[in-house]
């Protein structure tokens, strides 16, 4: 069986958790095994949906304990889960909370593990992976020895497709308590806007910003085009008061998107590590030197402060991102 | 109270990748190597409860004689003692896990701060194997860590915002950027860093599981095209580019 550990968010799984999953169904259609999905929590309602991404067994631990999440506790259910189904494989979205709960997990089964991978493929029955390195400098691929192979999915990588399934529901038993860490509250901020892992559309600004006060209408135009503002490291240092999570890069996030938009960001080789796996690459600079143009798609030779504010204007007159 | 810092030593981020004739590794020619910037973190971290209640600091890093430069950065910094364990530290994150596990069991550590990522091999994934192999508690990407009698707080990044995890010591703590900003060293802290001794052990041996059999540079970007004319005519040329061609809406 190939297994996959999924998240659920309001009663609906995760966008991250369906992309492993379907995933998981095309290794596991590869392999001729089957595909389980598992869940963990106070309540597991919404986990049949799983049944439409194509799992035959829909696996559920469900706990007043596991109500929040712990990262001993989740990764003794998940080894458990693995370990009670025979699996052989272990995906997991590489979420905040799947990239603390998969190693873990991978190091109670003895389990060899890869993080973040953007291709998966089984060859003899094992699991191969390719993942970046470098921040996306480079790629490597994984192949593993042990009986069991972990990965974690980079979101945005890998679709989410339909595929329905039996999806036979099964209840697992759940810790009771006692656990070594324990999440206790969560400090919510920025309006729960999709986190720049797993966003479509970027729309970034630099140092060329010149001022916090000015992301606004980097947040105009995203908002205009469905998508989440990002920043450069120069611009999180500057002291604008933005948050490092809005940080793209080699020591702030590595991001996918279909489209990237680059505003008064010269290109620095640590921020296109971060950022070079986009689709596409708009570049917005008014230096035509700048390194950023040698990534772009598509380039435009401006000040940001007249462009930026025409292409939510012409986005707003043409009905782009409504639907 | 005894802190464990986890150091590797890392490709600056500086680093142009060019891939090794073996196929499957980095060509080190030319290649800058510092301390991990995670883990830098995580050393000051630990520095500063040093000053604010008191600690014992043991830097570590698992790696080749080239690793006693990250430590003994370390010991310029503020670390009380350095080891290095010497075997692989480049390979399988979880072959690194057993081999500081195997040296850290039963020598006392209240707390093991480590990086939540060492840059290059992008694993994010040893200190949670850590604190697996030696049955403690972990919080993963920390902001914000507050210590009390034997318990921890740490406040760690999720997506669109924070949370809260709390649990017992000894627990691993992994920083991200934000925990707080790491100190330069001063030449007092140089010059004695100098006369300390790095004790070197043999890593308990650890076979690597998940091993990187290829490494290739990313393809090369297609060329891009610029867009000409006043602004208003440049954003309806990239949007209807992008309607059109690159089909992004
Ligand atoms: C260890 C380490 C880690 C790092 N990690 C990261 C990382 O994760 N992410 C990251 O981004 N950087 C990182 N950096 C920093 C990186 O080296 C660069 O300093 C940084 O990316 C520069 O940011 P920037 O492009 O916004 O600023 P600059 O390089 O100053 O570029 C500003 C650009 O704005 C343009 N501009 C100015 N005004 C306008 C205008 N009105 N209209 C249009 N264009 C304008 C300029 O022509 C210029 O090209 C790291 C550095 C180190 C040493
Ligand atoms: N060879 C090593 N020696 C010491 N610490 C390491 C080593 N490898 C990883 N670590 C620690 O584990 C963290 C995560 O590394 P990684 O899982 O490789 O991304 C790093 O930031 C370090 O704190």
């Amino acid at each position: 069986m190939i297994l996959v550990f999924c998240e659920l968010k309001d009663g609906k799984i995760r966008k991250p958790s369906l992309e492993a999953l379907s995933e998981g169904r095309r290794l596991a259609d590869a392999a001729g095994t089957s595909l389980g999905a598992l869940f963990a929590g106070a309540s597991c309602a919404g986990a049949a949906e799983a049944a439409q991404y194509g799992a035959d067994v829909i696996l559920t631990a469900e706990g007043a304990a596991l109500g929040s999440y712990s990262s001993d506790a989740y990764a003794q259910v998940v080894a458990d889960a693995v370990k009670a189904k025979g699996a052989t494989v272990l995906l997991a979205g590489a979420t905040a909370m799947g990239k603390d709960v998969a190693p873990r997990a991978a190091a109670r089964l003895g389990a060899g593990y890869a993080s973040d991978v953007i291709k998966l493929s089984m060859v003899d029955g094992k699991l191969q992976a390719v993942r970046p390195v470098y921040a996306g400098k480079a790629f490597a691929t994984v192949t593993f020895t042990s009986a069991i192979q972990v990965a974690s999915t980079r979101p945005n990588v890998f679709a989410a497709a339909e595929k329905a399934a039996s999806g036979t529901m099964e209840a697992l038993p759940a810790p009771a308590g006692d656990f070594k860490s324990v999440v206790k509250e969560i400090l919510a901020k920025a309006g729960g806007k999709v986190d720049l892992t797993e966003a479509n559309v970027i729309v970034s600004g630099g140092r060329g910003m010149k001022d916090g006060a000015n992301f606004k209408i980097l947040e105009e135009l995203a908002d205009a085009i469905g998508g989440v503002v990002g920043a450069s490291r120069a611009a999180v240092d500057a002291g604008w008061g933005l948050p490092h999570s809005m940080q793209v890069g080699q020591t702030g996030k590595v991001v996918s998107p279909t489209l990237y938009i680059a505003c008064g960001i010269s290109g620095a080789i640590q921020h296109l590590a971060g950022m070079s796996g986009s689709k596409f690459i708009v570049a917005i600079n008014k230096d035509p030197e700048a390194p950023i143009f040698k990534v772009a798609s598509y380039g435009i030779v401006g000040d940001l402060f007249d462009v930026v504010p025409e292409l939510t204007k012409a986005a707003k007159a043409m009905g782009i991102g409504k639907g | 109270m005894k802190i464990l810092v986890a150091l590797k030593q890392v490709p600056d981020t500086e680093t142009k990748i060019k891939v090794a004739a073996d196929g499957r590794s980095l060509d080190p020619t030319d290649v800058k190597w510092i301390t991990g910037p995670y883990d830098e973190f995580a050393l000051e971290e630990a520095i500063r409860v040093k000053e604010a209640k008191g600690a014992e600091v043991v830097a570590l890093s698992v790696g080749g004689d080239s690793a006693k430069e990250v430590l003994r950065n370390a010991l310029a910094l503020g670390a009380d003692s350095a080891v290095l364990l010497k075997g692989d530290g480049q390979g399988d994150a979880f072959a690194v896990a057993q081999m500081i596990a195997a040296y850290a069991q039963g020598k006392g550590f209240d707390l093991i701060l480590c990086g939540n990522k060492g840059i290059g091999g992008d694993n994010a994934a040893m200190g949670p194997m850590l604190a697996e192999l030696m049955g403690i508690g972990q919080a993963n990407v920390v902001v914000k860590l507050e210590l009390g009698e034997g318990t921890f707080r740490a406040e760690r990044e999720i997506e669109g915002g924070s949370e809260v995890v709390a649990g017992a010591l000894p627990a691993v703590i992994t920083a991200q950027k934000g925990l707080n900003e790491p100190r330069y060293a001063s030449l007092k802290g140089i010059m004695a860093a100098k006369k300390k001794t790095i004790e070197e052990v043999d890593a308990a041996p650890a076979q690597a599981i998940a091993v990187v059999n290829a490494l290739a540079l990313p393809p090369e970007r297609p060329a891009g095209r610029l867009l000409a004319g006043e602004p208003a005519a440049q954003a309806q040329a990239l949007l209807q580019a992008l309607k059109d061609e690159a089909k992004v809406f």
